[in-house]
């Protein structure tokens, strides 16, 4: 603790009452104005679950996987990859735009090994801060270079969505998405929405897994979907945050981006490693915007390391380490997509579970929504109110949306959790 | 104006004109609205132009490309040992084995980030028993580096004092200028490099800050000012408190070399106490990219010193609010590096130990090149301020023209505002920089100063 002795000395007769000090002391904060920031929708339920003292407790909340004992994992794939980090590489700051490498794989994943999109370097990419960062990127890029462009967000979505967007100051509308009778996709109400949106508008598509409803389009209505884009010259924005985990198979959950490829179609992608190879807090995930060709990528590419200095100046590399190691060793990169079937299968199988467990008990109520969505999350159907009394009554915690997270739904508490969703929703 | 655009752009698009085939025809009222008679795939993107190269960045790059035996980054603001290699300090190594083996899980952070990082890196900054923590005064987020926090915090003052500027030095870090540029803060500057003396322009700083509406942001290095390495002497700083107190403005840290400036934690520390024992407002951006070598984990910390606990946690919700839609929550790797070198006596004991020998190695190559220049130098000039710097970077006082001579005969890599980093310096090569300053100095065209 040595200070100098000057410094020590002018300490001292500081600390001594003097007229600036007291005053200072005695003024109003700066802050006054600052009032308090309403607390996250969906964060705020864990923080509820954690204080919550019943040994009955169930949390259906945060979008987090968690295995059949209801505990966090990590992948043995990110083990293995971590262990072959620890202490050895140096912790240079990463290019501006992120490692090569972690990109190089990420548009692989998405676009295809094959993609003649990467052979002919048409694909600007960025490493961002998971999904979060890249939606982030994209939003600001929009308000930078196409001022005059909005965003088609669906009804519902994720909400920090709204926050984005909003924060970056692109103008946003919705379209129709979820259809509540059904709970399924309102495909009509969907198809008007992008006619009548004016040419050349931007919208999100959740590429697989919607969050929070789990309804997906089918591969004919995304044809449809496509085709429409075209006649209209609509800008897809693709956000990917489940590549792998929907249906098990990382191909397949990208059907609808290569559709969109294949009808040539200049798309936008966010990607999140977040759920698929569980590495949440290291914020890993990767922008891409297809270009026209390579000299435009090369620029757009700047353009978007532009928006990222005066952000965070380069991106994390721990989590990009992890995911280019196993994206490049064969056999890690077999053992994750092993894995990352798992997840999928065993949400899968919980689906079937709960739905089984509500008819079993006699509901009246049709469940086929449970099985028919994808993905971590059940839009339930359920009204806030039904919410709250699961709460209340049953130590259950998810959002008031009604939206189930199904990664925290175990064979350990499926029964209870079926149980007490009959006993809120039953008619009497 | 939008005639031309048009024009250009079919001029450009003439390769692809038989790919499309639909080119002509088509207006652009601006770089987004794109008006057509029929569909086309015209890119969105047709007016994006290429970004300028990065001028810190550019230099590796150069430098990179250099065949020559006997070339130098001196570019770089990163550390480096002896024998010009990176540095991963002992210490993090130590905690990241730690770490695989505890294998803990890796869910999301809160949005505040880790909880034992924020509080470590609280009491680093303000000391473990600064009143201000004691009476939880002090709004504490964990965000990405140095940058990140200055991000959260010029978005903050862009909510919630829109009327207000920030006032920062000249010369500063170049990011400074970009972050509230793309906060949308408006900046001016105070004078702060007098180039006469190589040194401060204390009045001209004092001038300035006084000169500027109450109420401004007043962005303030905490120590090893970058790029000059220029500080403030301790009664300077009371001065710079001063009237910083009488204007009402709010004191903004960037405190990105904490341990690294003189090699102690707290006497790095110590501008910042200063403020915050008047009972002052702070902002304080934190980075530990430099003084862990956590570079490219991207860790740090913005704190928000208030007036009371309340106010605090109204500060924080809402510091939490800007983070949400720009990153949901901060990378977890880089915080338990600090947590666990920081909340373990022996490490954080080997980690001030690692700290003084970097900050040492800096000392002994500035007194080298002094010594060299004095040596060489045969024209009387006083190379001595560059004793008087401190931290990585020294301000050598050459110009444009005279580093481009650094370069091209010498081949020597810095900045072109006259910057190199001793970071990247060996003593080996001292005597070759010092014939290189002399020659750039004396002979090197352009206005010698």
């Amino acid at each position: 603790m040595a200070m100098s002795s000057s410094l020590a000395a002018i300490r001292r007769r500081a600390v001594a009452p003097s007229p600036l000090a007291a005053r200072a002391r005695a003024m109003a904060s700066l802050f006054g104005h600052v009032e308090p920031a309403p607390k996250d929708p969906i964060l705020g339920v864990t923080e509820a679950f954690l204080a919550d003292p019943s040994p009955d407790k169930v949390n259906v909340g945060v979008g987090a996987y968690r295995d059949d004992n209801g505990k966090p994992v990590v992948l043995d794939c990110v083990r293995e990859a971590e262990r072959r980090i620890a202490g050895n590489l140096n912790m240079e700051y990463l290019p501006m735009g992120g490692s090569i490498k972690m990109i190089e794989e990420s548009l692989k994943l998405a676009y295809g090994e094959d993609s003649e999109f990467i052979k002919d370097k048409r694909i600007a990419a960025v490493q961002a801060l998971s999904g979060t960062g890249a939606c982030r990127l994209f939003a600001d890029f929009q308000r930078r270079f196409l001022p005059d462009s909005q965003i088609y967000i669906p009804t519902p979505t994720w909400s920090n969505h709204h926050n984005i967007w909003r924060d970056a100051q692109v103008p946003q509308r919705t379209f129709t998405y979820y259809h509540p009778e059904s709970r399924g996709l309102d495909f009509a109400g969907l198809m008007d929405d992008i006619k009548n949106a004016p040419n050349g508008s931007f919208f999100l598509l959740h590429a697989c897994a919607h969050n929070p409803t789990g309804v997906d389009p089918t591969e004919e209505q995304w044809r449809e979907i496509s085709y429409q884009f075209k006649v209209k010259n609509h800008f897809p924005f693709f956000d990917m945050a489940y590549q792998g985990f929907a249906s098990g198979d990382p191909e397949r959950d990208a059907r609808a981006i290569r559709i969109f490829l294949e009808d040539g179609h200049q798309i936008g992608c966010a990607q999140s490693y977040a759920k698929n190879m569980g590495l949440y807090g290291q914020r890993a995930g990767c922008l891409s915007i297809l270009c026209e060709d390579e000299m435009q990528a090369v620029a757009v590419k700047s353009q978007l390391q532009q928006i990222a200095r005066p952000m965070y100046s380069n991106p994390p590399v721990h989590g990009s380490l992890v995911v280019s190691i196993i994206l490049n060793d064969p056999e890690l990169k077999s053992l994750w997509l092993k894995e990352v079937k798992g997840m999928a299968d065993r949400i899968i199988g919980m689906r079937k579970a709960l739905r089984e467990n509500l008819e079993s008990l006699g509901s009246h109520l049709s469940w086929d929504h449970i099985t028919n969505q994808i993905g971590m999350f059940c839009y339930s159907g359920m009204t806030p109110e039904q919410v709250d009394r699961l709460t209340n009554e049953y130590h259950i915690y998810m959002t008031r949306n009604g939206r189930i997270s199904m990664a925290g739904v175990t064979t350990g508490n499926v029964a209870y959790l079926a149980n007490a969703i009959h006993e809120v929703t039953k008619t009497k | 104006m939008a005639s031309s655009a048009a024009a250009f752009a079919v001029l450009r698009g003439g390769k692809s004109e038989a790919r499309a085939g639909c080119r002509v025809g088509i207006t652009r009222k601006n770089f987004g609205r794109v008006m057509m008679a029929l569909a086309v795939d015209v890119s969105r993107f047709e007016g994006v132009p290429m970004a300028p190269p990065d001028p810190i960045l550019g230099v590796s790059e150069a430098f990179k490309a250099d065949k020559n035996d006997l070339k130098l980054n001196l570019g770089v603001g990163a550390y480096r040992t002896e024998e010009l290699q990176p540095y991963v300090l002992n210490v993090v190594k130590k905690a990241e084995t730690l770490m695989l083996e505890k294998g803990e899980n890796k869910e999301y952070l809160p949005i505040e980030g880790l909880a034992a990082f924020n509080k470590a890196t609280a009491e680093l900054l303000f000391g473990a028993d600064n009143p201000v923590l004691k009476q939880g005064r002090v709004a504490t987020l964990q965000s990405l580096s140095g940058t990140g926090s200055l991000r959260l915090a010029a978005a903050f003052i862009q909510r919630y004092f829109p009327e207000a500027k920030v006032l920062i030095s000249s010369p500063t870090w170049g990011n400074h200028k970009n972050i509230f540029n793309d906060a949308r803060v408006p900046w001016s500057e105070y004078r702060y490099y007098d180039p006469k003396t190589v040194g401060l322009d204390f009045e001209g700083m004092i001038a300035d800050i006084q000169a500027a509406p109450d109420g401004s942001f007043v962005l303030l290095h905490g120590c090893a000012h970058n790029p000059t390495g220029i500080d403030p002497t301790p009664e300077q700083w009371e001065k710079i408190a001063d009237v910083i107190q009488e204007k009402k403005h709010m004191p903004f840290f960037d405190v990105a070399y904490q341990g690294f400036a003189s090699g102690s934690l707290d006497e790095d520390a110590s501008s910042v106490r200063l403020f915050v024992e008047r009972g002052l407002e702070v902002f304080v951006a934190q980075s530990y990219s430099k003084n862990l070598g956590l570079y490219a984990e991207r860790i740090g910390a913005i704190n928000v010193v208030c007036s009371t606990p309340e106010v605090a946690n109204r500060v924080k919700s809402q510091l939490k609010r800007l983070a949400r839609p720009m990153y949901s929550n901060p990378p977890i790797h880089g915080a338990r590096i600090v947590a666990n070198v920081v909340g373990d006596p022996t490490m954080f004991g080997e980690w001030k130990q690692e700290m003084e020998e970097m900050a040492g190695r800096i000392k002994n190559v500035r007194q080298k090149l002094y010594d060299s220049l004095s040596a060489k130098d045969k024209s009387g000039k006083d190379w001595s301020f560059i004793l008087r710097q401190i931290g990585m970077f020294s301000y050598t006082g050459l110009n444009k023209t005279q580093s481009d001579n650094m370069t091209d005969k010498w081949h020597i890599y810095m900045t072109k505002d006259g910057r190199i980093s001793l970071a990247g310096l060996s003593l080996a090569k001292c005597e070759y920089l010092a014939d290189a300053i002399i020659d750039s100095f004396h002979n090197g065209l352009g206005t010698a100063k």
